[in-house]
């Protein structure tokens, strides 16, 4: 593999998105597109099969950045990945990804008993690592490679089902807050083991922190001071991902989690949120993989010219998905096309953007 | 018995602004307060503007006049960005208990309940499941909204294709609701209509879930008869299928 296979500009993918994360207009916009069911198809495997050995989960990053000529390789597997390791199972499916099984959490009262897994037992979490230590060697430290944790804040939507969570959360706020301490350590450990195998930043999903799950006055009081309580003792940048949750009413709050990119959404106003964070926080999003699926070349360029146009200019903004993971059913013609967008409006100095 | 909610346990405890406060300005007195309460997860005072309008009213004038319109608006403030997620659940269930209570009714209403004290007048036969899907949050949304508002609902939780099929057609299932939140899930609820239109050809589908609000036509390509992109709307959906007036 070529480490800048895929773009042809003058920086490395590495180069590109360290100069925009820093505030500043690189070459161009850096595209973090995130595939991840689509290795499985680039090997013909299932996407259980797929799954299944670390070495195939690093070949078919390495074919699908080769394909797109997308920024960044991205070691997520599947969220249920991390209940795994908590005793949990993962359900699969031949077309999207899997869902968790049974609660691990069956009743308030366990959550006393409680102890978080070793990342060292979990046979699954290991794979991940190994998969993260066959890209670095790959990428050279020219492509960013990203890790992925859950929020402490969200994970037990896994560990106990949704509903009794916000029962929880609402009505027992001493085991709340007990499970949140365990999971915090889980999450630092976990995120932590990841960067030591080569990760260069930590994806942190915690769509329950959005606005569209908790009021703004909740998320103060919780997920606010679990983000910056974790992301202090990650040992790498940490993105904060809502996986397609709106931050407009929090986004003033966020640069103080400590988190040095906001994955946002395609309902958010990217212009808007854009003003608000420029020169506080970089924005990684906000393309509808949903609506995706049926898109022509015309539109995913329209798509992409959007974006740009609301949040480039000044560095500050890497072009992705809304919900960190591309769907299964997203054409890769689509995905293309979006690459090539990206070649052709996302050159800086974007002087189109003042014109139009 | 659903587990009784703290009283005013601080989720809004500021005065209403913005959107919301507008919304609030808009509403009569008590659905006002309602609405406040519930936003605030405020149970006791729900429960008491509940048990001043019941004085005034049958229960059926109450779900209607109050409750009602109180989870609306909730729903409408929520598609618009106005209010969260938890705040619809847990109201939602404020809502079932303190109906459940008016009512004196017994948790699990059935089919041998309709035209009784609270249940809709017209009632077609209802259903709601989780397609294929282990996010049930969604569907037990939209359930404490229909049943906070009086109607009989069979709950199937979470089904296959062949299972949901075989259980509408048993029960005569009139109006069948569908939770996804996955997009392959929700794009499976093709394969339940063509199902159903050869065993129950007069069920209609009503879908909802995430992938529904990022793709609008998408109700459409699965052949569903209508969407609700907020709980409070399935009410409105209901009355329309049913061709009464909302």
């Amino acid at each position: 593999m070529t480490p800048s296979s895929g773009s042809s500009g003058t920086m490395t993918s590495m180069q590109r998105t360290l100069t925009s994360l820093g505030h500043q207009e690189p070459d161009r916009v850096p595209l973090l597109l995130l595939p991840v069911l689509q290795g499985a198809r680039e090997l013909g495997l299932s996407i259980e099969d797929y799954f299944a050995k670390p070495e195939q989960v690093a070949e078919g990053q390495l074919r699908l950045r080769e394909k797109i000529g997308h920024d960044c390789l991205y070691t997520f597997y599947y969220a249920a990945i991390e209940t795994e390791a908590w005793g949990g199972t993962a359900i699969f499916r031949e077309d999207g990804p899997p869902n968790a099984g049974a609660p691990v959490i069956r009743r308030f009262e366990d959550i006393k008993h409680l102890t978080p897994p070793r990342v060292e037992d979990s046979p699954s979490l290991l794979k991940v690592l190994e998969t993260t230590r066959r890209l670095a060697e790959q990428a050279r430290g020219e492509v960013p490679i990203i890790g992925v944790v859950m929020s402490p804040f969200s994970l037990p939507v896994i560990q106990l089902g949704f509903e009794p969570y916000l029962v929880l959360m609402h009505e027992h706020p001493e085991l709340f807050e007990h499970l949140m301490r365990l999971n915090e350590e889980f999450c630092v450990a976990w995120a932590n083991a990841q960067v030591a195998a080569g990760a260069n930043a930590i994806c942190y999903f915690d769509p329950i922190s959005s606005s569209t799950i908790v009021p703004r006055e909740r998320f103060l009081a919780t997920g606010f001071e679990i983000a910056r309580r974790t992301l202090a003792r990650f040992e790498a940048p940490a993105a904060m991902h809502f996986a397609s949750g709106r931050i407009a009413p929090i986004v003033d709050d966020l640069p103080a989690t400590g988190a040095a990119l906001l994955g946002v959404s395609w309902q958010d106003d990217l212009s808007a949120l854009k003003g608000a964070c420029r020169g506080k926080v970089s924005l990684l999003g906000n393309l509808n993989g949903i609506a995706m699926r049926h898109w022509t070349p015309e539109q995913a360029e329209a798509e992409v010219k959007a974006a740009i146009a609301a949040a480039g200019p000044g560095g500050g903004f890497l072009l992705g998905d809304n919900h960190g993971e591309i769907p299964w059913q997203v054409p890769d013609a689509v995905l293309m096309a979006i690459a090539e967008a990206v070649e052709r409006w996302g050159r800086y100095p974007l002087d189109w953007c003042r014109v139009e | 018995m659903l587990p009784r909610l703290m009283a005013g346990s601080g989720i809004w405890p500021g005065p209403a602004r913005g959107p919301l406060d507008e919304a609030i300005q808009t509403m009569s007195s008590p659905s006002e307060e309602l609405l406040q309460a519930l936003l605030a997860l405020n149970r006791v005072q729900a429960g008491e503007l509940l048990m001043a309008a019941r004085s005034q009213g049958s229960p059926l004038d109450v779900i209607e006049t109050l409750v009602r319109p109180a989870l609306e608006e909730i729903g409408r403030l929520w598609e618009e960005g106005d209010c969260a997620l938890s705040q619809i659940y847990m109201s939602g269930r404020i809502c079932e208990e303190l109906v459940e209570e008016l009512l004196g009714e017994a948790r699990d209403i059935d089919f041998a309940t309709p035209g009784e004290a609270g249940a809709a007048t017209r009632a077609p036969r209802l259903a709601i499941a989780v397609l294929e899907d282990y996010h049930l949050l969604g569907k037990q949304i939209v359930r404490t909204v229909l049943r906070a508002a009086g109607h009989a609902v069979k709950d199937y939780g979470r089904q296959d294709v062949d299972g949901l099929v075989e259980c509408v057609r048993e029960d005569g299932i009139e109006i069948l609701l569908v939770s996804t939140l996955m997009l392959p899930a929700a794009l499976r609820v093709r394969v339940l209509v063509d199902r159903l239109r050869e065993v129950s050809p007069h069920t209609r589908v009503v879908v909802g879930g995430a992938p529904y609000r990022f793709d609008e036509e998408l109700w459409r390509e699965v052949g569903a008869d209508a969407v609700g992109s907020s709980a409070g709307e399935v009410l409105d959906i209901l009355a329309r299928l049913t061709g009464e007036s909302a």
